[in-house]
C-alpha cells in the first residue's frame, strides 16, 4: 500500500509537468489549428533561462524562497518573449499558407533552437541550482514526499486555475475564445486577432517555463534536448484529453504521468519491462485515437480555446 | 546571384578537400616524418567530460614524448574527432581519419558503444586501436588491431560483488541499469553473476534510459524490495540524479556504481546524496607514490583540475603507443599491432599494464567511497586472486593503495602491488 501510494505521487508529479505542458499545445492548436512542435523546447528554455538567472542574480549559492519566485517568475517572463518572437517571426509571416507548411515550421524551429543550445552550451547535462532546501516529509506510513514535489503542485494547480480565470473571466480570455472558434469572424468583430495569437503564446510558453524551472528543482539535470521526449509526452496528454480543450490536457497529463510510472512500477510484475515506460504513452495515443479521435473530452462542440 | 554561390560553394568544397589531403597524406606510415595520431571522443555530446578528460590525458603525454625527443627523433601530432557520443557518428569520423587524415593509430573511446561503432573500421583499415577506457568484453573481439589500457567489465562487475558480499555484508542486491548501454548491461551480467556466486541474491533489477528524467518509479519499486545494497553501473549525468531521487524517497542503503561515475560533474548533479556510496576505478588520484602525484602535480599545472581516471587512462594509452612505436620501430600497421600486443610490465599510471592474449590490460581495480566531493580509496582488488582477494587498507580513507599489504596472488606476469611505477615489484619474468 505505501509503494501504491508513493509511486501515484510520483506519477501524479510527472503528470503534473506534462500537464502544463500540455497546456501550451492545446492553446496554440484551439486558436491556430496548429501543433506547436517547438513548445517543448520553450520547456527546455525555460529550464535553462532560469539556470542562468540563478547564477546571474547570485541565488545559486543557497536555498531561498524569494530566488525560487524570482528565477521562476523571471523564467515565465523571458520565456514568454521567447514564445512570442517565434510566433512573430516563424509562423506569422506564412500563417495566410497551407497549414503543413506552418507544421513543418515548427519543426524546423523546434530543431534550430535544440541545435543552436547545443552549439552553444554542449549537450552534457548540468546540474541546476538547489533554490529549495531539500527535504522530505513522510506520508501514510513510509510514502515520501520531497518538497519539491509539493511546490509542482502548488504551483501547477495555481497555475492552472490562474489560467481557467483568465480564459473565462477576462477580456482577453473572451477574445481568445472567440478567435478560437472563428478567426476570421473574430476579425470583423473588431479583435486584434494577431496580438491575441500572441499572447496565447506567450501565456503557453510561460507556462512551459515554469515546468521547466519545477522540474529543474524536482530533478536538477538540464540539458539542450530535455525537451525532446517530455515535450512529445505533453503533446500525446494534450491529445488524450482532447486536443484544444484546456481541463483535457491537464488530466491527458496527469493520465499520462502516471501510467508512465505504474509501467515502472508495477510492469516487471506482469512481465513488462520499465523500459517500456516512454512506449506506454504511445500506445495509450494510438487507442484513442482508434476508439475516440476527439481525445477523452474533446468534441467538436465543447467550447475550445 | 545563384551561380555565383553556387562556384563559391564549389571553392570552398575544393579548398577543404585539399586542405584536408594534405594534412595526413606524408605522414601516413612509414620510418620518418612526424607519426600522426588518431583521437575520437565525445567531446560536445551528453557524456563530453569523458572525451574531453581523455583527450587532455593524450595531449599530455602527447606533448611530454615530443619533448623528450619524439619517438626515434619523429614527433607525435595527435588529430582529434568528436563523436558526440554517437555511435553512427564515432564510425563516421573514425572512417575520416583513416581514410582522409591517414593516422597510423587510433585511440579512443571511452563509452564501449561507441569504439564497437568504431573498431571494425579500423580493424578492416589495419589500423591499429587503442582503448583507454571501454570495460566491456566485445571490444576486443572486433579483431586484433584492437586492443585497451583498462581492465574488463567481468573483472569490474566481480569487483564489486566482491566488495558487497565480502566488505558490506550484503545479502541481497537490487541493480538499475541503463538499458541501451552496453557498458551497463555488461556490467550488470557479471555483477550478477559473481554476486550470486558469492551467495547474494539479485531481488530487483530495473532499467532506464539515457536522457529519462524521473526515476522514483523504479526506486520506489526497489525500496519496498530493501535491498542491502544498489548497483548503479551508469554514467554519471543519470546517476547524480539517481542518488538524489534515491535521497528523497528515504533510501539509505549504500548504492554502487562503476568507473562510468567518475566525473566532476557528478557532484554537481548528485551533491550530498552521494555521500556513502562506492565505486570501482582504475586508480586513486590520492595515491602518494611519487609517479602518480607528478602525474596528478602535471595535470593539474596544465589544466587547472584534478585528472580523473580517464584523463590517467588516456595519458596511459598514448604511452603504451608510443612505447610500442619506439619497439616497432616503424609506423606501419601490422608491426605496430605486434608490439602494441606484446606490451608488458609498462609502468602506466594506472598501474602496471600487460597486455594479454585478448588484448586487455591485466591490472587491479581499486574501490572509493565517495564522500564530501572527494572519491576515499578504500581497497584494492586484484584480478582472479583465490579466497582472500581483498587486500584491505586498515583505515580505509588513510591508507592510499601503496601502503596496503601486497597480496601474493595474483594471475599473469603482474606485480600484486597497485599502481606503483616504482621499479621494486618488477618482477615475475613469465
Amino acid at each position: 500500500m505505501d509503494t501504491f501510494i508513493q509511486q501515484l505521487i510520483n506519477g501524479l508529479t510527472v503528470g503534473a509537468i506534462y500537464a502544463l505542458i500540455a497546456l501550451g499545445y492545446t492553446m496554440v492548436y484551439g486558436i491556430l489549428r496548429l501543433i506547436n512542435f517547438a513548445h517543448g523546447d520553450i520547456y527546455m528554455v525555460g529550464a535553462f533561462v532560469g539556470y542562468f538567472l540563478a547564477y546571474q542574480l547570485g541565488f545559486a549559492a543557497g536555498p531561498s524562497l524569494l530566488g525560487l519566485t524570482v528565477v521562476l517568475l523571471g523564467s515565465m517572463i523571458i520565456s514568454a518573449l521567447v514564445g512570442m518572437a517565434i510566433e512573430r517571426f516563424a509562423y506569422r509571416p506564412i500563417r495566410k499558407y497551407a497549414r503543413m507548411t506552418t507544421l513543418i515550421t515548427a519543426i524546423g524551429v523546434s530543431l534550430l533552437i535544440e541545435n543552436l543550445f547545443v552549439a552553444r552550451l554542449g549537450a552534457a547535462p548540468r546540474a541546476f541550482p538547489q533554490l529549495l532546501r531539500e527535504e522530505s516529509y513522510t506520508l501514510f506510513g513510509n510514502a515520501a514526499i520531497s518538497k519539491s514535489q509539493i511546490l509542482i503542485f502548488i504551483v501547477s494547480i495555481a497555475l492552472m486555475l490562474l489560467l481557467q480565470w483568465i480564459i473565462f473571466k477576462t477580456k482577453v480570455g473572451t477574445a481568445m475564445r472567440a478567435v478560437s472558434f472563428n478567426l476570421n469572424s473574430a476579425k470583423l468583430m473588431g479583435i486584434n486577432t494577431d496580438v491575441i495569437i500572441s499572447v496565447t503564446f506567450a501565456l503557453g510558453s510561460a507556462l512551459a517555463a515554469a515546468a521547466g524551472v519545477l522540474t529543474a528543482q524536482y530533478n536538477p539535470q538540464i540539458d539542450p534536448l530535455m525537451g525532446i521526449i517530455t515535450g512529445l509526452k505533453a503533446f500525446v496528454a494534450a491529445v488524450l484529453g482532447g486536443i484544444g480543450n484546456v481541463p483535457g490536457a491537464v488530466l491527458g497529463g496527469l493520465l499520462i504521468g502516471i501510467a508512465e510510472t505504474f509501467v515502472v512500477g508495477y510492469g516487471q510484475n506482469i512481465g513488462v519491462p520499465s523500459t517500456f515506460r516512454d512506449a506506454v504513452a504511445f500506445a495509450i495515443l494510438i487507442l484513442v485515437l482508434l476508439f475516440r479521435p476527439t481525445g477523452l473530452l474533446g468534441s467538436t462542440v465543447q467550447e475550445k480555446v | 546571384m545563384k551561380r555565383t554561390l553556387l562556384s563559391l560553394l564549389l571553392i570552398t568544397t575544393f579548398f577543404f578537400t585539399f586542405a584536408c589531403e594534405r594534412r595526413g597524406g606524408p605522414a601516413a606510415g612509414g620510418e620518418t616524418g612526424q607519426i600522426v595520431v588518431g583521437y575520437y571522443g565525445d567531446l560536445t555530446g551528453r557524456t563530453s567530460n569523458f572525451g574531453v578528460s581523455t583527450r587532455n590525458g593524450v595531449l599530455m603525454a602527447a606533448d611530454e614524448i615530443n619533448k623528450a625527443g619524439g619517438i626515434n627523433g619523429r614527433q607525435i601530432t595527435i588529430l582529434s574527432e568528436d563523436d558526440e557520443g554517437r555511435p553512427e557518428k564515432a564510425a563516421t569520423v573514425v572512417t575520416k581519419l583513416i581514410d582522409q587524415d591517414r593516422v597510423i593509430a587510433l585511440l579512443g573511446e571511452v563509452a564501449s558503444g561507441n569504439t564497437l561503432a568504431a573498431a571494425p573500421k579500423a580493424q578492416s583499415a589495419h589500423v591499429p586501436m587503442i582503448s583507454p577506457s571501454s570495460t566491456n568484453p566485445a571490444v576486443t573481439q572486433v579483431g586484433d588491431y584492437i586492443s585497451r589500457v583498462c581492465f574488463i567489465d567481468p573483472f569490474q562487475g566481480e569487483v564489486m560483488a566482491k566488495f558487497a558480499s565480502n566488505t558490506l555484508k550484503a545479502k541481497t542486491a537490487a541493480i538499475m541499469l541503463d538499458f541501451n548501454s552496453p557498458y551497463s548491461r555488461g556490467l550488470t551480467e557479471f555483477f550478477e553473476k559473481s554476486f550470486t556466486k558469492l551467495g547474494g541474491k539479485v531481488v530487483s533489477k530495473q532499467s532506464y534510459t539515457q536522457g529519462d528524467r524521473d526515476y522514483k518509479g523504479q526506486l520506489t519499486s526497489i525500496r519496498s524490495l530493501k535491498p542491502d545494497v544498489i548497483y548503479v553501473p551508469g554514467y554519471y549525468g543519470e546517476v547524480g540524479v539517481i542518488a538524489k531521487q534515491a535521497k528523497q524517497l528515504d533510501i539509505q542503503v549504500p548504492l554502487l556504481g562503476g568507473d562510468g561515475w567518475d566525473a566532476p560533474q557528478l557532484w554537481d548533479l548528485g551533491g550530498d546524496a552521494l555521500n556513502g556510496s562506492y565505486i570501482s576505478n582504475h586508480y586513486s588520484v590520492e595515491d602518494p607514490s611519487p609517479a602518480i602525484q607528478k602525474f596528478v602535480g602535471d595535470f593539474k599545472a596544465r589544466y587547472n583540475i584534478a585528472p580523473d581516471a580517464l584523463a590517467a587512462l588516456g595519458y596511459d594509452a598514448m604511452r603504451v603507443l608510443a612505447d610500442a612505436l619506439k619497439r616497432a620501430g616503424t609506423s606501419e600497421g601490422p608491426q605496430l599491432r605486434d608490439a602494441i600486443n606484446t606490451t608488458k610490465d609498462f609502468p602506466g599510471v594506472t598501474g602496471v599494464i600487460t597486455i594479454d592474449a585478448d588484448r586487455n590490460a591485466v591490472k587491479p581495480a581499486v574501490v572509493l567511497k565517495l564522500q564530501g566531493g572527494k572519491y576515499v580509496y578504500q581497497e584494492t582488488i586484484t584480478p582472479d586472486a583465490p579466497a582472500g582477494t581483498v587486500a584491505s587498507a586498515p583505515t580505509p580513507g588513510l591508507s592510499p593503495p601503496a601502503t596496503s599489504p601486497p597480496v601474493a596472488a595474483t594471475v599473469s606476469s603482474q606485480p600484486a602491488s597497485t599502481n606503483k611505477n616504482a621499479p621494486a615489484p618488477k618482477t615475475t619474468p613469465k
